[in-house]
């Protein structure tokens, strides 16, 4: 065994070299010449305000469409889910509180799932395009808009890709809710 | 939802076409054959070894190997120790991270190093730049040392005796050089073209739209992520894993990362028919892990789709299905997929939080990992596999009345030894573990975060999660306690070497005894009724041992329904 041991730690050395380092330097090299640096995407508001595109942001105010719950309170220093089991009576007495919520904002609508339930990373940037919809009357009036300039723009955002769910970005869609007002 | 569920069938068959050439070109590597790409690799490997002194034709026998793998896993722990414990110090630290405690660094080194990754800290805030680097240093190496392990068993297996098993580095390096390192690159370009970070800049202060103030965490990412996959690791850079949305982007990474940590245990299978020349073993053996697979994972897609019924009685469309704890842009198929792939194979990432799935879809990924051999962990799974068969071997000779044999040899009792210890080892430590954790609740109740039932499962999954070295969680769990970190640090180094320990010393002794030619009266392997014959061992053995296990969590709280 004693003659094992240096040649595994000299291994151990030059195999961190390569794969910790060379590997590492590989990659952030080429993310370097990405025109977003590697820094993640950003999107941009009509003040010039710059956010990151995939992360989820707490929206809960009427004029705005409203985001996913989350469980850590859109910290994106801290990520992560409920992890409530599916018969917790204190975490389904939750639930029915925001679909109570829900309701009363939105008189009349269908509800889906994902709007009164916590994302798993509690940073979704998503939200259905049920959950949009059920949205827009609320926001159209709150707003004073036409309902079909707000379904129009519902529309527009929503992501039909061929492989996967229907999804819509919140904050893209809120950012240019923003601009149909001016 | 169509496109949802072609989005799963287009998963599963790309992971197929992909694995298969990757299976020969693997075959390739570990006969030594050449391959295209050796004008690249050769000059690197000689340097590798010319810096650390080894010679990478001496051949060497099942003792001398398990010695090779052993002592360098040490060193790798000591070096882990010492990172995480002084971390705060270290370089590449912008967010000033503290040390890790002993328990948790003791904990995190040994969950790393057994290729498990329980992580009972958050990627954001538990470790430096630096420490998530050597973690992913460890990812590569732990990974190669499954995979050179299932390369000695192959060598065993070639036609004839054969005294020693090839040469542990050999195999070990070329693993990373050859496989894990090209196609980890690959993976990370597709990853960084689809907005994954891949920045040493610490934490950015971002105002949102409504004016809140919150910082937001990055990292490198793009490195990290690719290597956790394929090497089935599963560590996620970030506390949320692959559901964060800058760890897993959008539907094309979460395909790539899904392709990647099932694209070695199927061609892991596919390279061992081939370097013996038995091709038609291989889809043998593919086709029972497949079927282990699809009768895990097709219930919990329709399960998860169906949604919560207690949720939908509050006037909730249950269109989307069971939402809590998954994203919306992958949707409930594909991340009931990957709640089953991931368990099946031992990555142990995550892209929705176990914890909130329905009773028996959790009662499923927790068979997936007590079974533990349906495809399996980076290069182990086939060596898990590899136990079952030779006690089917034994059971169906039994049963004809002739002297079990497996590929030209004959196994006898101290090889049925070796295997039963070490297929009843993964039941022992998991049921033992859990009753002392049950037995115990001043060091356990106040870390549940469900009450009843659904609270032992949370356990009953920690247990299981470590012996499979899987790494995922029932993750409400409180796990960053003493107890915690000390009792599952002590079952995945169990359960991690001894179940390499096992199948090295079987192909060993196996492969050192005389070959006896296939005749009429050979048992063969290769067939449909052998398939059922190792499925049926697999079910009484390891599945049929937790179902009292089971009653008491899942399928009690499945029946606590409203």
């Amino acid at each position: 065994m004693k003659q094992q041991i240096l040649p595994a730690l000299r291994l151990t050395l030059v195999l961190m070299i390569l794969c910790a380092g060379v590997y590492t330097l590989l990659l952030s090299g080429f993310a370097g010449l990405t025109p977003e640096k590697g820094k993640g995407e950003k999107i941009a508001d009509r003040n010039g305000k710059s956010y990151y595109a995939n992360i989820g942001q707490r929206f809960d105010s009427v004029i705005y469409f409203n985001s996913r719950p989350s469980a850590v309170a859109y910290n994106a220093a801290g990520s992560g889910g409920s992890n409530k089991g599916p018969n917790n009576p204190g975490y389904l007495k939750e639930v029915q509180q925001r679909v109570e919520a829900f309701r009363q904002n939105n008189p009349g609508a269908v509800i889906p799932a994902d709007i009164v339930t916590a994302s798993g990373s509690g940073l979704d940037p998503d939200i259905s395009v049920a959950a949009a919809n059920a949205q827009v009357a609320r926001i159209a009036t709150a707003r004073k808009l036409s309902q079909q300039a707000v379904q129009e723009l519902v529309n527009q955002h929503t992501n039909r890709p061929l492989l996967g769910p229907q999804k819509i970005n919140v904050l893209k869609l809120n950012i240019d809710l923003d601009k149909l007002n001016h | 939802m169509n496109t949802e569920i072609s989005g799963i069938i287009v998963m599963f068959i790309l992971t197929l076409l992909l694995s298969l050439p990757l299976g020969r070109y693997i075959a390739k590597v570990y006969g030594n054959e050449r391959t295209f790409l050796d004008p690249v690799f050769n000059p690197i490997e000689r340097f590798l070894f010319k810096c650390s002194g080894i010679d990478p034709q001496k051949e060497q026998n099942w003792k001398q190997q398990l010695v090779a793998l052993l002592v360098i896993n040490l060193v790798w722990f000591l070096l882990g120790m010492f990172i995480l414990l002084n971390q705060s110090w270290l370089p590449l630290n912008p967010d000033h991270n503290p040390n890790q405690t002993p328990d948790q660094a003791f904990n995190t080194s040994i969950s790393f190093l057994v290729n498990c990754n329980l992580q009972h800290y958050s990627g954001e805030t538990g470790v430096s730049y630096f420490s998530q680097l050597y973690l992913m240093f460890l990812q590569f190496v732990t990974a190669a040392t499954g995979m050179a392990a299932a390369a000695a068993v192959f060598y065993a297996f070639r036609k004839g005796t054969h005294q020693t098993l090839g040469n542990f580095y050999n195999a070990f390096v070329k693993s990373i050089t050859r496989i894990l390192l090209p196609i980890s690159i690959i993976i990370g370009i597709i990853l960084i073209l689809n907005h994954t970070p891949m920045t040493f800049e610490g934490k950015q202060q971002m105002i949102t739209l409504q004016g809140d103030t919150t910082y937001v965490s990055t990292g490198p990412v793009a490195a990290f992520v690719p290597i956790k996959h394929l090497g089935t690791n599963g560590g996620g850079f970030f506390g949320a894993n692959s559901a964060h949305p800058l760890e897993n982007v959008n539907y094309i990474t979460n395909m790539t990362q899904m392709i990647a940590q099932m694209l070695i245990p199927f061609a892991m299978v596919f390279a061992f028919g081939q370097f013996i020349n038995r091709r038609k073993l291989g889809w043998a053996i593919w086709c029972v892990m497949t079927l282990g697979f699809l009768i895990l994972c097709i219930p919990n897609i329709i399960m998860e789709m169906h949604g919560n019924p207690n949720i939908t009685a509050m006037g909730v469309s249950p269109a989307l299905g069971a939402m809590e704890g998954k994203e919306v842009r992958f949707g409930t198929p594909a991340s009931a997929y990957w709640s089953i792939a991931t368990t099946v194979i031992s990555t142990g990432s995550i892209n929705s939080m176990h914890s909130s799935y329905m009773p028996l879809s959790g009662m499923n990924m927790l068979l997936a990992m007590m079974t533990n051999c349906f495809y399996g962990g980076c290069g182990v799974g086939i060596l898990n596999y590899f136990v079952f068969i030779i006690l089917a071997v034994f059971v169906s000779g039994l049963m004809v009345g002739r002297t079990p044999e497996f590929l030209g040899k004959k196994i006898e009792a101290r090889e049925m030894k070796i295997a039963m210890i070490v297929a009843l080892l993964h039941p022992l430590l998991i049921l033992a573990g859990t009753a002392l954790a049950a037995a115990l609740p001043s060091q356990t109740a106040s870390t549940l975060a469900n009450p009843g039932f659904h609270g032992f499962s949370e356990m009953l999954y920690e247990y299981t999660s470590s012996a499979a070295n899987n790494g995922s969680g029932f993750e409400g769990l409180g796990d960053n306690t003493p107890w915690w970190n000390i009792s599952t640090g002590f079952v995945l180094i169990l359960s991690r070497y001894l179940p390499i320990i096992g199948p090295v010393a079987i192909a060993g002794i196996l492969g050192a005894k005389k070959y006896i030619p296939e005749s009429a009266g050979t048992l063969k392997t290769d067939t449909a009724t052998f398939g059922f014959m190792v499925f049926a061992v697999i079910v009484i053995v390891a599945a049929l041992s937790f179902f009292p296990a089971l009653t008491l969590g899942p399928i009690a709280e499945y029946f606590g329904m409203g």
